[in-house]
Parts: C-alpha cells; structure tokens; sequence
C-alpha cells in the first residue's frame, strides 16, 4: 500500500492505483469524460487534471497517472495532490470551455437531455456566456446501424465508443479519423456495427453524440419510472433497468453486477423492448369452430378445467423458458395435486436429468470465476450468440494472455482466438485421448474451465456425451476442492430453477418430444403450453392445446384456448441464472388488457380443476416456494452445486454418443424468442445480419 | 567563428563524395572498434561530458537520456530510434545531414545503441524525403557491404538498422507519436509516464534522439568530450548546425559553434538582412514553434540556448526564420497557427478545439476585424492550452501566439483600430 495525500486527506491505496481513484476513495470529485473503468486509459479529454505537489509545473491527468508515479517529499512525505486549488479549477473551466465551443447548443432537441454528462459537468465548471465569437464546426452523421443513432457534431472524441469496440466487444467496429479539428468517430466504410453488444456505446457516450436510434426522442429521464429487474433474453440473467413511462416499458438499461454482467447488456435485451408491445395477448380466446373468438376469463378456464376434470391423467403440461420460479413451482405444484406426469420445462428438448444434482447443470466456475479460469474447453456452444455478455467476459480473460482455448463444435468467429479441437464427440474422443496436445493443456492449468452448450444437452445423446465431457473434466483436474470449472451454459433464461425445482416428467411421464408426438397421436387429451413456442407446434391444431403467454406466436396459434399472461417486465418473479445465481426481478408495469399474472391465472385454474393450490398471494407462493427449497429465499447468491455431482455425472452410463457434430442452438441471434420475434428492432437486425452474412459468404 | 578544423559536418553541401570511401577519407569509421571497447559507460560518460544537448528542439542533455536506459536487459530488447521526421517549418539540417553526409549518422547509430545495449536501431524518416531516404539506404547498404554493420560487422556488436518512411504527420516528430506510427498505429502521442526508456517501442526500452546529436557523437567520441565542450560557452557546449531562412540575402544551412553572436551569423554566413539592418523587424529563432522576438530584442543576443532563454524565446532546433519590415507579422503567426491546427493530431482536447480558435482570431486580428479587448482573451486562450495537453504541439502552438501578443501588441491594435476607422469612414 502507498500512502498519499489528497486535498491534506492521507489516505492509503494501492500503488497502482491511478490518481483519480485515489481521489475518488478520498471523497473528491473528479471530473472526467474519457475515463471509464472497464476501458484503457485515453486520458485525452483533460478533464480531470489535478494539481501534484514536486510533480511539473502543469496540471496531471490523473487518470492517466499513478500513485506510484510521484516522487515522495524530500523528507519521505507522502506525495500531495490538490482537486480544488485555482491552478485545477483554471484548468478545468479552460478544458470546459474548448469542448463547448464546438459543441452545438441543441440540448432542448438531444435525446442524452437530462443524463448527459458534458450538461452535468458543464453545470459545474461551465460559465454561462461564450467567447467563442467564430463558426461552430459541424459532422456529417454517420449511419452505423439500426441500433445507435449518432448527431456526430455532439461528439467531444472521447474515443469511449473505439475503446469499447476493440477491447470489450471485440468487433473493432469504430475509429477515430482524421486529425486536428477535423477527427470523426466513424465505422470507417459506414457500415453498420457486428457487435451483439453494441447498444452500450450509447451508455458510453458521455454526450449525445451516440443514442438508442428505436428510443429516439421518446421520452425524457426524468419522465420515467425506473425499475430493477433480470434479463431473461439467455441465461445470463443480466441485471436490469426497467424505465417505463405509464404503462409503457420505454426502454431497458443495464444495472451494475460485478459477478453478472459488469455494466453490459446485449443488444436483444435491451432492444427488445418493443416486441412488448406488439402481438401481445390481451383477452382470453376459445376456438369456436376452428376460429379463435374472444371470450371471458371465466369461459377461457371454465374451458379448460372441464377438459382436464375429465381426465387428468391425459394432461400434458410443458413449460417455456419464460417462467418464474414461483410459476414453476406453481405449476409443478398444480401437476403433483391433479396427478399429471407428462410435464416437462425442459421444452428444447434438453436431456439434462436433476437426478444427476445440481452440480451436473450448473455454470459451477461462475461467470466471474472465467476471470479466474487459465484455460478453456467449449463444447457445443457459441457463446458470442447464446450469451454475448458471457462471451465478453471470456475476451476479458483472454486478451490478458496466457489463457490457451479449445474449441469442439461449429467453427465461428468468436471475438477470440481458439484451437479447434474437432466438430462433435469424435473430437471430444480425440481430445481425450491426448491426441491433439489440448490434454496436455488443459492438464497442466491450475484451473481449466470446461464450459458446455445446449448444442451439446439438446442431442438425443445429450445425457452421454454431457457424462463424457465431464469425465474428461473429471481426469484434467477441473473438478476439485477450490476448483469446479464443468460448466454448463444455459440459453434459457430460468432453466437451473426449473431443473432444481423438478420441472421434468414424473415416474413413466414424458419429456418434450414424446408429449408433443402423443398429443399428436391423440393420446394425450390435454396440453397445456406454459409460455412454450420454441417447440414443433406441426399436427396440434386440431388437438386441444391451452396456451398461457404473452404473444400471438407459434404456441397461441396452435391453441384451442389462449389464456393471457404477463410478460417478464410484468411480473415480479425469480430468476435463477445459469450459474445458480437467485435473483428477483420486479414489476416495472401492468399487463395489458385482461392479461393476468400467470400465477394467479394458475390458481384460477387450479380452483376450478379442484385442485385448489394453497396460496392467494405472490408472497404466499414465494413462502411456500422458500420452504420448498430455501436456496430460493437467498436472493443475489449462487444456490452452488458440488463437485461429486459432477464426478457422478462423469461416472454414468447414458449409452453411446452418435458421430454427428455439434450444431449451434441459436439459428438467429435477434430472433430467439416470443418477445424478440415481436420487435421489429429485432427484425430489422436479424435482416441485417442475414444480409451481412450473406455478403460476407459472396 | 568555428575553425574549419573543427567541423563535424564536412560534406554538408555534398560537395564532396558522399559515399563511403569519400566519408571515410573525412574521418567517418575511424576507431569505431576502439570507441566500442572502451565500453559503454565510458561512452555514456563521454557523452554527458562534452555537453551535447539534444539538437531536435528541447535540448535535453544526450547523455544524460542515454544513461536512462536499462544497464542489464530484463529479457526485453532494446532500442534506438532515431527521429529524422524532420518537419518543423524553418527546419532543414536532418535533411542535408541525410542528403549528404549520411555516414555519421550510419556510424552514430552503431556507437548509441551500443551504449544503450540496443541490437536494432529505427530511423523514421519524414514521409516527404524521398531523395533523403534513398541517399540514407544507399549509405546502410554501403555500411552492409563493408561490413561495418549487421548481424557479423567488424566492431564484434550485431546491429541492424532499418529506415522507416513516415506518412508526412509533423505530429509523428513527437517521439511517442513516432514511436505508436512505427508500430504501424496512428500518429498520436502516448501518455507519459511509461516514459520510452521504459516502455517504448513494442514496450521495450528505448531512446529516440534527434538525427544530428546522433550524427555528432562519434566525432565527439574520437576528437574527445573536452574538445566539444571547449566550443560554446558553458551549458551551450558545442558545434551546431544553424539554417537560416527568410528575408536575408543568402539563406543557408552553415555548421557554427553554438553561441555565436546573431549578428555575425547572419552577416557571416547569410549575407545580411535584405535590405540592411535597419529593414529587421521579426526573428523566429529555432523552427516556427518558437516564440518570435522583435529586432531589437534579438540584435545582440547570442545564438544558443540561454542566450535565446534571455530574451524570452527558446532556441529550438537553430532554424532562424528571418522577417524584415516587408512582413505582416500578424499573418506570418497567422499561418504559422493554420500549421499547428492542420498537424494537431485531434487526440486531447485542448490542442484540438484550441489550435482551430487560435488561427481563426488570428485571420480576423490579421483583417483587423475584431475587438481590443479580444486580444487579452486570446492570449488566456493560449494559457489554457499550453500545458495541458498529453504532448509538447499544445505548447508549440501556443508560444507563436503568445509571442505574437508580447512582443507586437500596438501592431495588432493599430490594426484592429484601423480597420475601425475604415468602417467608419465606408459608414458615413
């Protein structure tokens, strides 16, 4: 530790501590533009000089300098810096001032109003008239995609936006070019930004130069009701920011969480906002010959309790990615009282079994455990689509070096360099056989981190190959004490609790598959679809179906009666990611229509069915849920799995793995789900990127 | 009046044979091998002793910046770079250092970076000098040839050099922008510290050093510290290469000993102002970024780094841009500050917004069209740059403004208060 004293305050930090941190622990404020603590230090803005004591005669940028860069006194004093003294205050007024000569004073009509920080600071070391008697310059616009709108004559070349491109996203989109007065951000050709992550230039952006193009002009911050809730685009869980105005979500923000997902969100969560608002279920249906007519709560599950009473054995319920825990339990709960068996959340057709623990489907390194990780397996995944958060995190880790990667699946552009180690299990075989070298790798790390995909648990031999992944898990040493890198990366948003909670087919129940080819066949009677539309609805139109969501999408359409939920900004609900992370998300606002929260529509139901469930309230349910399992109650910590989960995973026999490769369970990035489909932000990305790939393939 | 003996540049106007056999008849080559073994601190030591100050424009002690480089290697290679982006406008000496007596600076590359432990050493040339950089080649090849340098040479230490083309950036002189440009990155100066010495090229040690104090140190080394240091006078050690342009008769580059009065420089060597004496109005004494003094100021000042410090401007790199009464003064500082707005490279603030605002009022001073008291405000708006960039061409672009200010006030409120009364007259 390095003493220092800030302002006449001693405090002690570390000696690489940068001078503005240094202050920051001491209580004085900063100013800065270009500084960020995610990025590399820029120090171009010159905002935050400070005045040091026996440094130059000239201000420091202190983010740009070190506590252990100034010299002690002569008589071994802590080295002395000022924030407040005539020299600092000069200074930064003078920096103030040139950034706003060219800046142009159209605040009134600028979307960053109200959360901008040249306003702010301006606030603070602005005066209130100009000297500044010349023309002000103007830039060109730049179309850089339909995320990111850009008023390029707002820009103070921070250079944020260029360092976060090249360094967290890994895209290297953006650029600075030209020189002197005349520098502009551009994507250099003007072509549209790849990154799965680039809406966060826009949180970046210190002005308005850089805003969200689908929220332009939408709305002011201080017209919004901010709401803290959970992501449920993957299985991340990204911490959110809901801001609704009304009863209207306007956008979404990502929340700090150093464990989760630092201070990014992907551009499906937090563009997706739109897709709630169109094709949303507002009023309970019931198919009337062969067409869907409106009709009233108590016809809808009048309805189906009539269907169900008659023979609840014959039920099938399967549950989407969507769910709460609370509504999980709750429909669990639900199937147990009424005797049904063919139930299964795991509607990707996921072969994962809770039996094996919970160990055996967990992310058990943690997302901030890859910072950690010295080496990495990927089998079956691509986690630049099926978590993009993740995926940076993983750059994070790889671009401090000395992290070898191996990848076994579809060769993709990954935003980081690998070794392909084989396209399905005869690489997997391959790798464990020492063949490659890769063993060798894995072998010698103190903490390798296996991470495995859904193109792995999704394959009829899902069970097999995932016990021989964690068998070469188990033999590189990546399962100990202090140490447990098996992995499993999850798309879907809830899955973990669903697993946890036993959401699967009961003694002779069926999976998936099997309900969805029964009900075909005719020999279920009953399927009721909880949120379920990434499942083949082909061949149940004339079947009876119930289908409880948010959109008329590929479950509604198939449905004999559509019951109206609430989507997840909607609800207040828990989330478990898929690291084992418990997380409760809140209501930012109320369904539309006659949409009901999915629990209490539940409950309705129950009644009706005579199978009344033992809760009246959301906090009824979340104690029972909690008494059911405590690891719910802990919110905002991992409900971890063990390591003998896993060594049990490596030592079953599942039967035998099949050749084929590993296919990635992500066909479209920005088109994943009900909501998503919905959104015509999503839509215009997914064209994009089809176009983009397409051009690409030329 | 330096001796011709005492020249260090003896084919600077190539009028001799520039190649190797014709350098090596002046003197180039001779006892390097000796030089070498007599170690490298020795060489260091001999360095600081004669006094030689950077000759690139700050004057920073030459030995005293070989010595930071690192004894023992830490497993990093080290290296030389050395600055031939020769660019400030009134600045020419690399050029004809390279042009025609290239071989000290071929034989000066070996001698440093063996002092500084370096195998490989840079020279980036300025992407304008395409004749410069191929006379340089042609002098390496021949250095190859003879095997006076490479991986084998005769002198028993493995050296390599490479010349770099620049692109033409005057930003890319600054030697971290020089640096990020030869890792093959956009010119823009680094933040410092890491100071090059410690983190510089690729992230190893490195010393970038100005084409002529490179040049100058083997005849330092073979003619002796003593012998450098008892030219000049004292803290301005010395030969120099001055250049003289502008309004004087025979404008010129000329090797002088450092201190030499202004007055007998010029009539020595440049013919005299054009038009005499009295026609003086203005000198920039070292390249454009220094401030420009009035006649009188520098009259009887003596043409080195205190002497220049004397009279409030800086000695530079001894480019001399020489003003008579022809001279709008306003316009010249004018264009000088549409140089440093075009070469700002835009990366901090200050520079960037600042250089444009400066040359802006300037043009409207240069008319006349402006306001007294918006004198006094350009001048703050100097102050708010100068000092609070990330690099030096904050500073540079800032003094000729300053100067401007200092030193002819009652020209531009004469102007300014001209211009009035013409509008009032067109008025009525």
């Amino acid at each position: 530790m390095a003493k220092i004293k800030i302002d006449g305050r001693e405090i002690d930090v570390a000696p690489e501590t940068s001078l503005l941190q240094a202050c920051e622990a001491a209580g004085a404020e900063v100013p800065r533009f270009c500084f960020h603590e995610r990025l590399s230090v820029a120090g171009n803005c010159r905002m935050c000089l400070v005045e040091v004591k026996g440094g130059p005669p000239k201000p420091q940028a202190s983010c740009a300098m070190a506590v252990r860069d100034l010299r002690p006194g002569p008589n071994g004093e802590p080295p002395e810096v000022f924030t407040t003294t005539p020299m600092v205050k000069r200074a930064r007024e003078g920096v103030m001032e040139f950034l706003l000569i060219n800046h142009p004073l159209d605040c009134p009509i600028c979307d960053q109003g109200g959360e901008c920080d040249l306003q702010d600071q301006a606030m603070a070391y602005g005066v209130d008239t100009s000297r500044f008697a010349e023309n002000k310059r103007a830039v060109e616009d730049k179309d850089i995609g339909p995320l990111v709108k850009t008023v390029m004559t707002r820009c103070i070349q921070c250079t944020r936006c260029v360092r976060f491109t090249a360094e967290v996203a890994g895209t290297a989109d953006m650029g600075l070019i030209s020189r002197g007065e005349d520098v502009e951000i551009t994507t250099y050709l003007e072509t549209a930004m790849a990154s799965e992550m680039q809406g966060n230039v826009v949180d970046l952006c210190p002005v308005g130069a850089l805003t969200s193009k689908p929220y332009e002009f939408t709305a002011r911050p201080w017209e919004l009701a901010k709401t803290e809730s959970i992501d449920v685009m993957d299985g991340l869980g990204s911490n959110i920011r809901v801001d609704a105005r009304g009863r209207e979500v306007l956008r979404i923000l990502p929340r700090l969480n150093e464990d989760v997902n630092e201070e990014w969100i992907s551009d499906k969560t937090r563009h997706v906002v739109d897709g709630l608002k169109v094709q949303r279920l507002d009023r309970p249906y019931v198919r009337v010959a062969g067409r869907l007519k409106p009709a009233s709560w108590s016809e809808a599950l009048g309805a189906v309790a009539d269907r169900i009473g008659a023979n609840p054995k014959k039920t099938a319920v399967i549950v989407g990615d969507f769910a709460t825990a609370e509504e999980l339990y709750a429909v669990k709960s639900l199937a147990d009282a009424l005797g049904i068996v063919d139930i299964d959340a795991r509607s990707d057709g996921s072969k994962i079994d809770p039996a094996w623990g919970r160990g055996a489907y967990r992310f058990n390194a943690t997302i901030a455990g890859i910072e950690e990780a010295d080496a990495l397996l990927v089998v079956g995944s691509n986690p630049r689509l099926e978590a993009p958060v993740l995926n940076a995190r993983i750059r994070k880790r790889w671009r401090k070096g000395g992290f070898p990667i191996g990848v076994i699946g579809e060769e993709a552009d990954l935003l980081w360099a690998y070794n392909h180690l084989g396209d399905g299990p005869t690489g997997l075989a391959r790798l464990a056989s020492g063949e490659n070298g890769f063993l060798e790798v894995l072998k010698a790390a103190k903490k390798p981190l296996i991470l495995v995909g859904n193109g792995v648990t999704t394959r009829p031999d899902g069970a097999a190959v995932l016990a021989e992944v964690a068998k070469l898990a188990v033999a590189v040493g990546a399962v100990g004490d202090d140490w447990n890198g098996f992995s499993v990366l999850h798309t879907s948003a809830n899955r973990v609790a669903a697993l946890d909670l036993g959401v699967v087919p009961g003694a002779g129940g069926r999976s998936t598959d099997e309900i969805l080819a029964a009900t075909r066949k005719g020999e279920i009677d009953t399927l009721i679809l909880v949120g379920a539309d990434e499942i083949d609805t082909s061949g149940l139109k004339d079947r009876f179906v119930v289908y409880l969501g948010t959109h008329g999408d590929k479950g509604a359409s198939a449905a004999s009666v559509i019951l109206p939920g609430a989507a997840y900004t909607e609800k207040s609900g828990i989330f478990v990611n898929t690291e084992g992370r418990v997380q409760l998300a809140d209501r930012a606002v109320f369904p539309p229509g006659e949409a009901r929260e999915d629990w209490a529509i539940l409950r309705a139901l129950s009644a009706l069915a005579g199978a009344t469930l033992p809760f009246d309230s959301l906090s009824e349910l979340r104690a029972k849920l909690a008494a059911a399992d405590p690891a719910f109650a802990e919110i905002d910590t991992v409900a971890a799995g063990t390591s003998e989960d896993v060594i049990r995973l490596a030592g079953l026999s599942a039967g035998q793995t099949d050749g084929r490769p590993f296919v990635g369970v992500i066909a479209d990035f920005h088109l994943t789900n009900p909501i998503a489909r919905a959104s015509k932000t999503m839509a215009t990305c997914s064209r994009l990127r089809a176009g983009q790939l397409a051009a690409a393939a030329e | 009046m330096l001796h011709d003996r005492d020249r260090i540049f003896t084919n600077i106007y190539g009028l001799k044979d520039k190649s190797l056999k014709g350098a090596m008849a002046r003197g180039s080559w001779d006892g390097t091998k000796a030089i070498l073994e007599q170690g490298r601190d020795w060489i260091i030591d001999q360095i600081k002793a004669s006094g030689l100050k950077g000759r690139g424009g700050a004057g920073f002690p030459t030995g005293l910046k070989w010595s930071f480089m690192p004894k023992v290697s830490d497993g990093r290679p080290h290296y030389l770079v050395v600055n031939a982006d020769e660019s400030e406008p009134g600045t020419c000496k690399d050029r004809d250092i390279l042009r025609n007596d290239p071989h000290h600076l071929v034989e000066g590359c070996l001698i440093a970076s063996f002092a500084m432990g370096a195998n490989a050493a840079y020279i980036y040339v300025r992407g304008e000098f395409i004749r410069e950089r191929e006379a340089l080649q042609r002098a390496i090849d021949e250095a190859y040839d003879a095997k006076l340098i490479g991986k084998d040479n005769i002198h028993g230490w493995p050296f390599d050099l490479y010349v770099h083309h620049g692109a033409g950036a005057y930003i890319c002189g600054e030697e971290t922008a020089l640096l990020e440009s030869l890792e093959g990155k956009k010119g823009q100066p680094r933040l410092k510290p890491p100071f090059p010495a410690n983190a510089g090229l690729w992230g190893c040690p490195t010393t970038v050093n100005n084409v002529e104090s490179i040049a100058v140190s083997p005849t330092i080394l073979r003619r002796s510290a003593a012998w450098f240091s008892s030219i000049g006078r004292p803290n301005n050690n010395g030969t120099k290469l001055f250049m003289i342009s502008g309004h004087v008769n025979k404008p010129c580059v000329v090797e002088e000993e450092m201190g030499i009065p202004f007055k007998e420089l010029i009539e020595k060597h440049a013919g005299g102002i054009r038009g005499g004496w009295d026609n003086l109005l203005a000198v920039i004494p070292g390249g454009a970024s220094c401030p420009a003094v009035r006649a009188d100021q520098i009259m009887d000042a003596q043409m080195d780094f205190d002497g220049m410090r004397a009279i409030g401007s800086s000695f530079g790199t001894g480019g001399l841009i020489v003003m008579d009464k022809s001279t709008d003064i306003i316009k010249a500082i004018a264009r000088i500050s549409y140089f440093f707005r075009h070469e700002s490279c835009g990366q901090c603030t200050p520079c960037r917004e600042g250089t444009g605002w400066m040359w802006r009022v300037l043009e409207r001073f240069a008319k006349g069209e402006a306001e007294p008291a918006e004198i006094d405000m350009l001048f703050q708006v100097t102050k708010q740059i100068e000092g609070h960039t990330i690099c030096a061409l904050g500073d540079a672009a800032a003094w000729p403004v300053q100067a401007l200010i200092r030193n002819f006030r009652p020209v531009i409120e004469e102007r300014i208060a001209a211009a009035k009364a013409a509008r009032r007259v067109a008025a009525e």
